[in-house]
């Protein structure tokens, strides 16, 4: 049973045991229409809270995108690398950008929840 | 500050733009679809794109007005016939660019399409040259629509019979509700297409019947994927008052007469540039694999020494793969050299590219 939290910088995490999987959410990528390059961290690759973790980039512009929580790469999603669009079409589901060993579960508790996440967007829509 | 609007931001708003500040105006980035969508029906059926943000400038005279334009403009003016249109820039002394522009030789003068970013001081430097018997007018009250791609001419045809005898590069009046219009063949898209200079009152009406007639709005950043595929120039960008045309790669834009008599502010420069070529020279840059090489991104030789910058870059939706134009050190310029791109830090494999990324199918 996972369970999955939000950040202000519009990451969604879902944490199953000790392993967390990382994304972008639907509202984050309605912000930065149609994506066209993905770069995501190598295994092994160690990771701060609100550390620089992955790229993404639309036709407009490159974001960075940040893990919410810190710990150690165990996997980059190479199939958003190949297919960048399937992160529009799924952002929440398949096209999760990593998997992070994590160091602190008080990181992940003190994320959103979806409530607080939509209610987030809501007060902040850009 | 105040941006300002176009008469169809209304209309934008309704059709879901989302708005951007762009040289002073709210301008649409995108709608709904969002821009590879309104990329790819562009390119496959039609689309529509509010320009009304650029100048539309109108020059009254006689021949001395001729004269006085071709000081700063190195197009051969006192050649072009009425009706047509030919793309040249304004060139400052040492024959930078100040904006590169559509001049239309009308019945009474001329007009010329100038970037909206530009306009004033445009008309500020052109206005220098001008004598007392020659009027002007930046006008205001009309709007410019470009319609571009394959069935453009298909649609506009029957609104307003005759436009599908446009050549490329030529232009007409039309009759259209009581109104005149002058229409182009021309566009930015590298698309076959018109751009239509409207009134403000009646615009809104021919937006309805392209509407109707399933053309999607398009927004800046389609226009932007759309011209940088069809290797065209963004001023601001691509060119500024630095660059020259030979640089520029666009000496073809200067008239073969222009080049042998002179006569224009820079010729001199330009005319050892002519002979000896320029030490940077714009060319196209495709990035290998699916890394996007942005506008500022620096350019490297195969040996890691530093050659040039990036000036326009996106992911280009019908090449399917990231685009690129930059200036490089012209021993670098030849199609096919393998080249390194510098983006986020690392160092990408890349090669200069032909330009256009994407062929044209203009009507000649």
């Amino acid at each position: 049973m996972s369970e999955k939290k939000f950040s202000k910088k519009h990451e969604w995490v879902s944490l199953e045991g000790e392993v967390a999987t990382v994304g972008i959410t639907k509202h984050a990528t309605e912000l930065l229409g149609d994506i066209v390059f993905a770069e995501v961290p190598e295994a092994g690759k160690s990771v701060e809270k609100e550390g620089q973790a992955a790229v993404v980039e639309s036709t407009k512009a490159a974001s960075d995108v940040y893990s919410p929580i810190s710990g150690e790469i165990t996997e980059g999603n190479k199939a958003i690398v190949d297919d960048p669009s399937s992160i529009n079409s799924d952002p929440e589901g398949v096209s999760w950008f990593f998997k992070l060993k994590i160091k602190d579960k008080g990181e992940f508790d003190s994320l959103m929840s979806k409530e607080e996440y939509d209610k987030f967007c809501k007060e902040n829509p850009n | 500050m105040n941006q300002q609007k176009t008469a169809l931001y209304e209309v934008h708003k309704n059709l879901g733009a989302k708005f951007v500040p762009f040289a002073g105006y709210e301008m649409p980035i995108q709608y709904k679809d969002g821009v590879v969508k309104e990329h790819l029906s562009t390119r496959k059926y039609a689309g529509f794109f509010d320009v009304s943000h650029m100048g539309q400038f109108f020059l009254e005279g006689d021949d001395t007005l001729t004269e006085a334009l071709e000081k700063i403009i190195p197009a051969d003016l006192k050649s072009l016939k009425i009706n047509h249109s030919k793309y040249s820039f304004l060139l400052n002394n040492d024959g930078g660019i100040i904006d590169d522009l559509i001049v239309t030789k009308t019945n009474k003068g001329f007009c010329i399409i100038l970037n909206a970013a530009c306009k004033k001081n445009d008309i500020k430097q052109i206005s220098r040259f001008l004598g007392k018997n020659h009027k002007y007018l930046l006008n205001n009250d009309l709007s410019l629509i470009a319609l571009q791609g394959p069935k453009s001419v298909e649609i506009l045809e029957k609104l307003l019979p005759g436009v599908s005898n446009l050549k490329f590069m030529t232009g007409n009046n039309f009759n259209y509700d009581g109104e005149n219009l002058y229409i182009t063949r021309s566009g930015y898209t590298g698309e076959d297409g018109f751009e239509i200079s409207i009134s403000n009152k009646k615009v809104e009406k021919l937006i309805n019947f392209l509407i109707s007639n399933d053309v999607k709005p398009i927004g800046l950043g389609a226009r932007d994927t759309l011209r940088l595929e069809a290797g065209l120039c963004l001023y601001g960008h691509d060119l500024n008052e630095k660059i020259n045309p030979i640089e520029a790669n666009l000496k073809w834009a200067i008239a073969k007469k222009r080049k042998d008599v002179g006569g224009f502010n820079g010729w001199d420069k330009i005319k050892i540039l002519l002979t000896n070529g320029s030490e940077k020279i714009r060319v196209g840059i495709k990035p290998e694999g699916k890394v996007i090489a942005r506008e500022n991104t620096k350019i490297f030789s195969a040996d890691d020494s530093e050659i040039g910058l990036v000036t326009s870059g996106t992911f280009g939706p019908s090449v399917n793969a990231p685009v690129a134009m930059g200036y490089v050190k012209s021993n670098f310029a030849e199609i096919g050299t393998p080249i390194k791109l510098e983006v986020r830090g690392k160092k990408y494999q890349g090669k200069v590219s032909e330009l256009p990324f994407y062929k044209k199918n203009y009507v000649k």
